[in-house]
């Protein structure tokens, strides 16, 4: 299997059938040992379930980190009222797509996650909220989900053990804000994707006003093996604060884009140059998102002092998000993709907070101003001023999403943004 | 756990019930935390994100309309980051905003203009072209304009939370999210409407009504309250060059909150009209004349000296003030007693606001049927307020009408009567028989005050000037009983009420001066016919 590259330096868990359309057959999956996870997940108690997690220090993969069993914990411990488990499909960062991925080559991978992962949280319906242009995953997850039925892993009386979790697959409509957890809650209410006020948080008035936990494809995903293995286990890959493995998707200018599954800590550098074959042509490396468009963009000096965990690319002031690396070499116009990126964000905002309603689109048109070359250097400082403005002030971070590309790279790239601004000025005099 | 919170807020120490917002703590020391989305009367959608507010220890500035207060918190509303963070955002607002001030309907009473006055740039820094929406007729009275809007979604939350009609909608999102409507139908037909008008923060929504009529700031507000049926909703008569301009809702929690009907808020031209009475009239050898008041009063005493006997029979309006009907129960006491009837207009049934069912355009289409009551007048006739007055129309005793003015009744009215003095604000027909027409003043050109359903008595206060020698009925009535009686007559509303109280059980003692602006419940009520 080739699929798309590989590495050896890859330790591959969750992507290991990547590429073989095998493994998305139920019988497949049970043959190389799915479900054996579920079968001994429902043989534990649920505090049980949700302590090996913690053991694992698996920390959610969506781009905040959060500790996952610790999330598990905080929901209440009676089941006077219904749970949800809700699976966020809804993958829309520019730059990701590790969880499409995911499900269209192990769905049932998915599917186990989520049952033990209900299971934990003592909830009887799991909803999977996928993203609505994801018309081919959707459907391959689908008819996964039927096939778990028909056997017997999911419904009723799951594998005789008593427990009763449904699941439902539930498509969007095409919003990248319904991928914050309150937002895809409202659009799963079937009400306009607006993030909502917090507190109160999720675990106690989520998914139709009942506890719900939302999680991350691929955090789902490691739970089949984390419950496996133990979490002991899990921690031997990566570093110490960010165990286990993680995805990395790798777009831009590197010879070889894609997945990449490897241990959390490890070298961008390395990543870039050896994993994926170093950057394109030969070119000189000139900035990279670590971690989805929504991150501060980085300088090559800051690459080669970056290593893939959440503690190390804080330290280069990044953030490792999803993990979708964009790679951008010397012939890259850093002022046209952060346009790109802040015109994205405009057109996503969801409209209700002013700052990111109002903010987001203003600088989208500084921005397009300043590309065109009738930008001036007093716009670097306002564009400055007024995204500042827009961090912290709204119900969720779409807006502070906008910032972070543009003040960084104001800060960082600030000659490119001159070199437009001059350019302006000289055809102005002609 | 206590039930109250002690934190500080901009140096003062506030102690409130335990679940009060940081918005609602800082109003009881006087401090108006800017906001636009939120409203008393709805929910909270913090997304305004005005009312942020510096929360010490907190990393990012705090929504005041959604947080709730905790002990010994430490807030700043006036602090230079608060400030800051304030103005910050009000640039956001004006980025699209047209800035058509001059020829807004809503400017000098905008709550944009207000704080970006207050508190906003000097200077404008966006040199980016605007964003155009246009307008858009949403039905019944309302008119949006689309590039004025600064999306606090106040209407939307007023149409589905309160009145209860999902008419009104988010489309799009980003800054394409506009107000709009479903279908073509928009607004019309809906009852309670006009409100989102009021709660409009800024010039977005307009009354097609008020549209280009008056300035704000040309505006005198007079408070009042609304005569088209028994539930007294607390208003303000909106005023310019003597005529009401517009009626908006006064907020009144025990009454109608924040709201008042459409029905009730367009029921004012017919004050502007100007077909009043202007002078007493007295009919002598069959022509009226007009005369002063002396005369008319001097020839209305000498002519109830000549009774000898004669069987009164009087009709009273549930639109007048119950100073006026108290007023008028003493003239038909001092005429030697008789009975009193009236007759009310009656809707077949009530229109409740879902969103606060306290408040409802009632039944019955007058202000003051209760204070009729009270007074012990009868009703009498049909639910159009027609008929029931044939014993009455050929009377050949005395007839004493206040305020109805026989609008079905035909010219042979009192052609019998042996006196027939009529007391109201328009001549009909039926008036033309009368000895005596004395002009009086309507709701909005006099003091005094209504009893409402709930046996509440409110204040009104005048917001125009009455015309001609039109004088209030409490008043005329008064200076009239007082000299057959030889007794005191009424030199204010207050007097009048006084006397009220003292004459009548269920007003006693009750102070006009305690009704203040909000109005007291009486002492005991009647049960209205059919309710």
């Amino acid at each position: 299997m080739a699929y798309p590259y590989v590495s050896d330096k890859e330790v591959r868990i969750l992507s290991t059938y990547f590429g073989d359309p095998k493994q998305r057959h139920l019988d497949t999956y049970v043959e190389r040992g799915g479900y054996k996870a579920l079968e001994k997940a429902l043989g534990m108690g649920a505090d049980d379930v949700v302590n090996i997690v913690k053991d694992s220090g698996l920390r959610g993969r969506g781009g905040a980190g959060f500790p996952t069993g610790l999330k598990w914990s905080f929901m209440p411990k009676d089941s006077s009222r219904p749970h949800y488990l809700l699976c966020n499909a809804d993958e829309s960062e520019p730059g990701t797509f590790k969880d499409r991925e995911l499900i269209r080559w192990d769905p049932h991978q998915l599917i186990e996650g989520c049952l033990i992962g209900a299971h934990a949280i003592r909830a009887q319906h799991v909803y999977i909220y996928c993203r609505g242009e994801f018309f081919e995953t959707t459907q391959v997850l689908a008819r996964a989900l039927e096939d778990a039925y028909a056997k017997g892993y999911a419904g009723e009386n799951i594998l005789g053990t008593g427990h009763t979790i449904d699941v439902t697959v539930h498509a969007g409509a095409g919003a990248y804000i319904c991928g914050e957890e309150t937002g895809l809650m409202n659009s799963l209410e079937g009400k306009r994707g607006e993030p909502r006020v917090k507190p109160p948080f999720p675990a106690a008035v989520g998914a139709f006003g009942m506890p719900s936990t939302i999680n991350n494809v691929e955090t789902l995903c490691a739970i089949p093996h984390i419950v496996t293995n133990g979490g002991e286990w899990y921690k031997q890959y990566g570093t110490e604060k960010s165990p286990g493995t993680k995805l990395f998707c790798v777009s831009g200018h590197v010879n070889k884009p894609g997945n990449y599954e490897l241990p959390l800590g490890f070298p961008l550098q390395e990543l870039i140059d050896d994993v994926c074959g170093g950057v394109r042509d030969g070119n000189a490396l000139k900035a990279v998102i670590p971690g989805g468009s929504s991150v501060p963009i980085i300088n090559a000096e800051e690459v080669s002092r970056c290593t893939l965990d959440y503690e190390g690319c804080v330290e280069v002031g990044t953030m490792l998000g999803c993990a979708s690396v964009i790679v951008m070499d010397e012939t890259a116009d850093i002022v046209k993709q952060v346009r790109r990126m802040v015109d994205f964000y405009a057109h996503e905002s969801c409209g209700q907070c002013t700052p990111c309603r109002e903010g987001s689109a203003w600088t989208a048109k500084i921005m397009r101003r300043i590309e065109n070359g009738e930008g001036t250097e007093e716009d670097l400082d306002m564009l400055m001023e007024v995204t500042q403005k827009m961090v912290g002030t709204t119900i969720c971070v779409l807006s502070d999403s906008v910032a972070a590309p543009v003040q960084s790279s104001i800060e960082k790239f600030r000659d490119e943004y001159l070199a437009l601004i001059r350019r302006g000025e000289r055809v102005g005099a002609a | 756990m206590s039930e109250t919170v002690t934190l500080t807020i901009d140096g003062h120490e506030v102690t409130v019930p335990r679940g009060t917002t940081i918005l609602e703590a800082a109003k009881t020391i006087g401090r108006e935390v800017p906001h636009y989305c939120y409203h008393p009367g709805m929910s909270s959608p913090a997304m305004c994100r005005l009312c942020l507010v510096q929360v010490e220890g907190a990393p990012k500035p705090m929504p005041g309309c959604v947080t709730t207060v905790m002990d010994g918190q430490v807030v700043h509303t006036e602090s230079e980051q608060a400030k800051a963070d304030r103005q910050g955002v009000l640039e956001f607002y004006l980025v699209n905003h047209p800035l058509d001030c001059p020829i807004c309907d809503m400017s000098g009473e905008c709550d944009l203009q207000d704080y970006v006055h207050e508190e906003g740039r000097e200077h404008g820094r966006s040199r980016e072209p605007k964003r155009i929406f246009g307008r858009d007729d949403f039905g019944g009275d309302v008119l949006f304009y689309g590039d004025r809007c600064v999306m606090c979604t106040r209407c939307v939350r007023f149409m589905s939370e309160v009145e209860q009609d999902h008419r009104l909608t988010v489309v799009e999102r980003g800054n394409r999210s506009v107000i709009d409507t479903f279908f073509e139908e928009g607004l019309e037909g809906t009852n309670w409407h006009g409100n989102i008008v009021d709660i409009c923060p800024v010039g977005a929504l307009v009354s097609k009504d008020f549209l280009h009529k008056a300035r704000a700031w040309d505006l005198d507000h007079t408070p009042s309250v609304c005569t088209s049926c028994s539930q007294g909703c607390n208003i303000d008569l909106h005023t310019r060059d003597n005529l009401v301009q517009r009626l908006k809702p006064r907020e009144n929690l025990d009454v109608n909150g924040w709201w008042m009907c459409d029905e009730g808020r367009h029921n004012y031209e017919w004050i502007n009209k100007g077909d009043r009475i202007e002078a007493p009239l007295v009919r002598d050898s069959g022509a009226s004349k007009a005369v002063g008041w002396k005369d008319a009063l001097t020839g209305l005493l000498a002519a109830a000296g000549a009774l000898d006997g004669a069987k009164i029979m009087a009709v009273a309006s549930p639109l007048a003030s119950n100073e006026d009907l108290g007023a008028f129960t003493g003239l038909v006491e001092a005429f030697g007693g008789g009975d009193t009837v009236y007759r009310s207009a009656r809707a077949e049934s009530e229109v409740v606001l879902k969103g606060f069912p306290t408040l409802a355009r009632r039944k019955d289409l007058a202000a003051n049927v209760h204070g009729a009551d009270l007074m012990g007048a009868t009703r009498v006739g049909g639910d159009d307020a027609n008929g029931g007055l044939d014993d009455i129309a050929g009377h050949r005793g005395v007839i004493l009408v206040l305020g109805d003015a026989l609008a079905d009744q035909d010219e042979s009215f009192g052609s019998d009567a042996a006196l027939y003095v009529y007391v109201g604000t328009h001549m009909s027909e039926a008036t033309g028989n009368a000895h005596y027409v004395l002009p009086v003043t309507t709701f909005a050109e006099q003091e005094g005050t209504f009893t409402n359903l709930d046996g509440r008595v409110q204040r009104f206060w005048p917001g125009v000037e009455a015309p001609g020698m039109a004088r209030p009925a409490w008043f005329v009535l008064g200076a009239m009983v007082a000299e057959m009686t030889e007794g005191e007559g009424a030199r204010s509303a207050a007097d009048a009420f006084a006397q009220l109280a003292g004459s009548v059980q269920a007003f006693g003692g009750m102070s006009y001066d305690d009704l203040g602006t909000r109005g007291a419940v009486v002492n005991e009520t009647v049960s209205l016919a059919g309710d």
